[in-house]
């Protein structure tokens, strides 16, 4: 009976383990294997080395585009959060009619039908020297030249970030917000508290696995991307993803894979510490 | 695209079918074994057009795949994986690295009925007796081997020649005169302060260390031993101009595909960078004023050409020197001139072209009549004159071949940290 229940549980869990150890754990392990290995413009060789790694972290420029990358993220960060919590708290306690809100949260999510390369690339035109923002600023006499700084620049970089991952942060914070009980809030107010004080000490409280969810889809989402930056930046800007694909494109396989594995515990690292301050698992 | 396709055959046949078939040497291969030959090529998009397979189909019989890649691409499959292609078309500076792998094998010169009319750059890599070897990988110096099996370079013309030259060109800086206002003669011009925000450079490191390099020469900075293949010293020079010019905010972005390159100059966010002759031509297809700006020091040139695998053997071999042959009599370098590239056999070409064509892509006369390409898109007006002027004027002004270098990988990590910087 014993053993019946012990083959019972392995089968049942043999179907999930599999398809993580052949889809996540084989690959990974792949890429830390091969980061030690060397490549010539022909050949890679399998032999263990610790070059790769000497090289990555003997650069300053890694630590510059590292630093880069984090900058990207930690403003792109506080910016979905803001917009994604005002929007999600709108959505939420605003808006009584449930068809409304039901609307409007398909609303957000319409330019998301489009391919998000699209969505950047839409920008060029509209940042450009003599694109639409420049010239209507020009017409309305608020500017004298065009502003230079609107594309390929940090900027824009950030903009298109924000534009693209908002709704990352909207969706959980907005499912976490419909899961508060209204009769806290009414018993906050009823106790005398302000608008703010219900904000801080109750809204934002309950809301945190939410905000957690979101925080860790943007910025798993921004440290790995690539094409963002090289597009809205004009390749002026880097950052470790594009260093990655940089290794790629010239053939330095185990390089790009030692980079890719710095990034992976980096990013590990950072959802590990944000793990500590919330239980997400209140909220799945 | 088909249907271009029809309507240029339609004018071919009726005007120099017969030309053609008097060039072509006469068939080795009994027909119904042709039909069953399927030759595997593969290389960079420039010259690999289906056009191209369409028609050694209907000439020669035997069925042409093609498969493009990008460079780096070409390189490795080139130099590692020798029984997946049968024909390789590779620009020199790749054939310099992928020779000594012993992948490809000579082509017996007596075999190539042209042989005599290739241009001196692929043979003894003068252009004219009087012309000057340009630095970098000079088409010559990878062209030929001591016997059948060498795999090191011969130093001369032999009997035994690497690759068959196929097309090149020469490239320079591209500008937008209505932008700029003033002569551009000069490649420093690149770097300076007027067109603040307004340059680019491409962002692929084989190339753009090579128009960085014509930059830097030109304004006095460095004097290269050899552009096309630098000393570390030289290289950590370059990237040092350059990688101030950058913080200063010279640039306005870097681009790595032709339609960036394109949309760059058309928007007028850029005035100035570097480019290649078709991109110019899509620009200006957009109405817009651009000239590839011919330059004191001279052009940066590359020339690719086709390549025989070594597996290749009996009557797959022969199809592929029928190939050679008729790639070289004519067709398919009218078909790469009209769009603005040289043929390694211009004579034969000119019989595939109308003499308003000639006289503006090859002589550098004065178009009398619309220049289109071969899928249809007006070129240039009556009146135009190609920048740059006559063949001779353009390849016989080449600074430098595309190259690959020795401390290439070095160059590469740099470049990287220029990007970042």
């Amino acid at each position: 009976m014993l053993k019946n229940r012990h083959v019972t549980g392995w089968l049942q869990a043999a179907p999930l383990s599999l398809i993580l150890a052949g889809f996540l754990i084989l690959p990974i392990a792949t890429i830390v294997t091969v980061s030690f290995w060397q490549a010539t413009e022909f050949s890679i060789i399998p032999a263990f080395s610790m070059e790769n790694y000497a090289f990555l972290f003997g650069s300053d420029v890694t630590y510059r585009v590292f630093l880069a990358t984090f900058k990207y993220a930690a403003i792109t960060w506080a910016l979905t959060l803001l917009i994604g919590f005002t929007v999600a708290y709108y959505l939420a306690f605003h808006i009584r009619s449930q068809t409304v809100q039901i609307a409007l949260f398909l609303l957000c999510t319409i330019p998301f039908w489009t391919s998000n390369i699209i969505r950047m690339i839409s920008w060029i035109p509209f940042l450009g020297r003599n694109g639409i923002a420049n010239s209507t600023l020009i017409d309305l006499g608020l500017i004298d030249a065009p502003l230079e700084w609107l594309l390929y620049s940090d900027f824009s970089v950030i903009l298109a970030f924000v534009h693209l991952y908002t709704l990352f942060m909207v969706v959980p914070i907005f499912n976490t917000m419909m899961r508060i009980d209204r009769s806290l809030i009414e018993a906050a107010y009823d106790n005398g508290a302000s608008g703010w004080q219900t904000l801080m000490h109750v809204i934002v409280p309950l809301t945190k696995p939410g905000i957690m969810i979101g925080t860790i889809f943007v910025l798993t989402l921004i440290m790995g991307d690539f094409i963002t930056v090289r597009f809205m930046s004009g390749s002026q800007k880097a950052n470790v993803g594009r260093l990655i694909s940089n290794d790629i494109s010239l053939l330095q396989y185990p390089s790009a894979a030692a980079t890719a594995v710095v990034l992976l515990c980096t990013v590990l690292i950072v959802i590990g510490i944000l793990l500590r301050f919330v239980d997400i698992r209140k909220e799945l | 695209m088909a249907k271009t396709g029809y309507t240029r055959r339609a004018l071919l046949k009726g005007g120099a079918a017969a030309a053609a078939a008097s060039a072509l040497p006469a068939p080795m291969l009994w027909a119904q074994d042709i039909k069953n030959i399927t030759l595997r090529q593969f290389g960079t998009g420039v010259s690999n057009l289906n056009e191209v397979g369409q028609k050694v189909k209907e000439d020669l019989g035997f069925t042409l795949e093609m498969t493009a890649l990008d460079s780096d691409s070409v390189t490795q499959r080139a130099a590692t994986q020798p029984d997946s292609f049968d024909i390789a078309d590779i620009e020199y500076w790749i054939c310099k690295k992928v020779w000594p792998t012993g992948n490809l094998q000579a082509m017996d010169v007596s075999k190539i009925a042209n042989y005599d009319k290739i241009v001196g750059i692929f043979k003894d890599g003068k252009l004219t007796p009087e012309s000057e070897i340009a630095q970098g990988t000079a088409p010559h110096t990878v062209g030929f081997v001591e016997g059948e099996g060498s795999t090191t370079f011969a130093t001369e013309q032999t009997n035994w020649m690497t690759l068959i030259p196929t097309i090149y060109n020469a490239d320079t800086l591209g500008i937008r005169p209505d932008l700029i206002g003033r002569p551009i003669n000069n490649w420093s011009e690149l770097l300076n302060p007027e067109f603040k925000g307004k340059a680019s450079i491409l962002d692929i490191s084989s190339i753009g260390i090579m128009d960085m390099a014509m930059v830097c020469e030109s304004m006095g900075e460095i004097q290269y031993g050899d552009k096309g293949n630098m000393t570390r010293e030289e290289i950590d020079k370059t990237f040092a101009i350059f990688t101030e010019a950058k913080r200063n905010g010279q640039f306005r972005a870097f681009w790595k595909t032709f339609d960036e390159s394109v949309n760059l100059m058309a928007s007028g966010e850029v005035v100035i960078q570097s480019m290649w002759s078709p991109a110019i031509t899509a620009v200006k297809s957009r109405g817009i004023d651009c000239v590839y700006q011919p330059l004191e020091e001279g052009y940066r040139s590359w020339g690719g050409g086709i390549g025989l695998s070594k597996s290749l053997t009996g009557m797959e071999l022969d199809a592929a020197y029928d190939y050679i042959n008729w790639y070289l009599s004519g067709w398919v370098g009218g078909f790469l001139m009209r769009q603005g590239y040289y043929s390694a056999v211009p004579d034969t070409s000119k019989e595939f072209m109308s003499e308003n064509e000639w006289g503006y892509w090859f002589e550098g006369k004065e178009a009398t009549a619309e220049i289109t390409s071969p899928f249809g898109d007006v070129l240039a007006q009556a009146g135009d004159t190609r920048d740059g002027g006559s063949f001779y004027d353009r390849m016989g002004s080449v600074a430098c071949w595309n190259a690959v270098m020795d401390e290439n990988q070095y160059m590469v990590r740099k470049w990287n940290e220029f990007i970042a910087s």
